[in-house]
């Protein structure tokens, strides 16, 4: 198999090596600076008061979904692409939405408890909440249907074609409060003259940091849990006949007993390879 | 393409007329839905009336799964799948074909529960030009997302139970769109219902394009 970067999948039975520890450790650094800028350092908001303080949680998860879905349609574009066809995309793809679905799931619930402190309502039917309550449902359905297809190849193309059309919806959710009237406020950062200074800037763009160290950390891990998933349903069949074979030692072995390959009158087969089989990359012409 | 869009969809829809599913069970199903709407709301019916679009279109997008579904599973039995895919035929044609069978199909639904939410909703008709090509935008638009998202599930023992998870959030856009649209029509809402017809138009214009330019991969592939 190829390998995509710093991404390589160890051939240990862990997810974990020295890159992963330096990452783990930066975003714990980093979630903690997040957490004493924005409980202790920053002042309350003179309107929402101490409610402000989920901006150092709600918009960097927004932000990082919307990545996660962004990378999931760009490896599926890129599997389904010939030239760079490579299971190595496939994989990427699906680990990027299931830990987008991750930050998803995050960013409506603290959103909705924003809501119920700042509107009243748990929810309300505004077109930013509607978009991206639908933009969980159809990415929790691109992981339903990658669940589904037991074909290694059918699932990475059906899928592929999925989530390059799913990712349609990140754009329109994240332009939602630019196209329609919404009670959901617009864009604090990405402005002419934002909206927030100082501490409360600092926050917000240490949870930025925060957030993306973990989706990265999140998403080398789960990258290489895929990797390893794919490996297994490559390769174990093969494995597990022939740790039976060795199991069963030499005296009961293939070609030892009547009938058994290799015996007079059986037909011969070949034993199963006691060393793994390489990956085959998928053709590049469907 | 167009000839191959013709010959799949009529054989869809001889298969429709000589089985009388569409006419024995998804009719009865749609007038059965509108009911219950009516039960559940029966108490006041100011509110069965102020919904009434939102009530049909809803009816229309489970009536939507159901020849979604129908039209997928005359094609898993007797391997008649691979004879599509071994047919020579233009995906791009079965894809027009079999879109074209599910929209004829979900029009003919559509007169029916148009009469349906006059008749038990009291709704009141007003411009019918509006009423009448925002169904016509969203049939279109519906019949085209159902048939690539019900080719991804066609061929997997669970497409009952994942067709309707894969499809409805998809197509939610159109039932708020065509919601929108037929409420302006029925003067219970001041929105320019023109307007969204425009993201009707822009939703079934973007599902056929993916359907005509995907259907190959995913007859190959689902």
């Amino acid at each position: 198999m190829g390998s995509t970067g710093g991404l390589r999948a160890r051939p240990g039975p862990g997810t974990g090596d020295r890159v992963t520890r330096i990452l783990g450790w930066s975003t714990l650094v980093a979630v903690a600076a997040t957490a004493w800028v924005g409980l202790v350092v920053s002042p309350p908001d003179v309107v929402q008061g101490d409610l402000v303080r989920l901006i150092y949680v709600h918009p960097a998860a927004a932000t990082t979904c919307y990545v996660g879905f962004g990378l999931c349609a760009l490896a599926s574009l890129a599997y389904l692409w010939p030239r760079t066809r490579s299971w190595r995309w496939d994989q990427l793809a699906a680990a990027s939405a299931e830990v987008g679905v991750v930050f998803c799931v995050i960013t409506i619930v603290t959103g909705s408890i924003w809501g119920r402190g700042s509107w009243g309502v748990w929810w309300t039917w505004d077109a930013r909440l509607t978009l991206t309550a639908l933009l969980l449902a159809v990415f929790i359905g691109y992981l339903a249907l990658r669940r589904a297809i037991a074909d290694r190849r059918s699932r990475a193309m059906v899928s592929a074609i999925f989530g390059v059309v799913a990712a349609l919806l990140v754009p329109v959710d994240h332009e939602a409060t630019n196209w329609w009237q919404t009670l959901h406020q617009g864009n604090t950062l990405l402005r002419s003259n934002p909206l927030i200074h100082g501490w409360q800037l600092v926050g917000m763009l240490l949870s930025f940091a925060a957030f993306g160290l973990l989706f990265s950390w999140l998403l080398v891990h789960r990258f290489r849990v895929e990797v390893l998933e794919d490996r297994y349903e490559v390769e174990g069949f093969a494995t597990a006949i022939a740790e039976r074979r060795a199991e069963a030692g030499p005296a009961v072995g293939p070609g030892v007993g009547p009938g058994a390959p290799g015996a007079p009158g059986a037909p011969s087969v070949p034993a199963a390879p006691a060393v793994p089989v390489p990956t085959p990359e998928p053709a590049s012409q469907s | 393409m167009w000839r191959d869009a013709v010959l799949v969809g009529g054989k869809d829809l001889r298969v429709e007329l000589r089985s009388r599913v569409a006419t024995m069970q998804v009719a009865p199903y749609a007038i059965l839905v509108l009911l219950l709407f009516g039960f559940a709301f029966d108490q006041n019916h100011a509110l069965l009336t102020q919904g009434a679009a939102g009530l049909f279109w809803v009816a229309v997008l489970l009536c939507s799964l159901l020849a979604v579904q129908r039209s997928f599973s005359i094609e898993s039995v007797d391997g008649t799948r691979d004879g599509l895919r071994l047919s020579g035929l233009d995906p791009a044609g079965i894809f027009l074909g079999k879109a074209g069978a599910v929209a004829a199909q979900l029009v003919a639904l559509e007169v029916l529960l148009g009469f349906g939410v006059v008749v038990l909703f009291g709704a009141d008709l007003r411009d019918p030009g509006l009423l009448v090509l925002t169904a016509a935008v969203a049939t279109v638009g519906l019949a085209a997302a159902g048939t690539v998202y019900g080719m991804m599930a066609a061929g997997l023992r669970v497409r009952e139970t994942l067709m309707p998870l894969l499809i409805l959030p998809v197509v939610a856009p159109v039932l708020l769109g065509a919601t929108q649209a037929w409420m302006a029509a029925l003067g219970q809402s001041s929105a320019d219902g023109w307007k969204w017809m425009g993201l009707l138009a822009s939703f079934a214009a973007i599902y056929v394009t993916i359907g005509i330019l995907g259907f190959s991969t995913l007859v190959e592939e689902a």
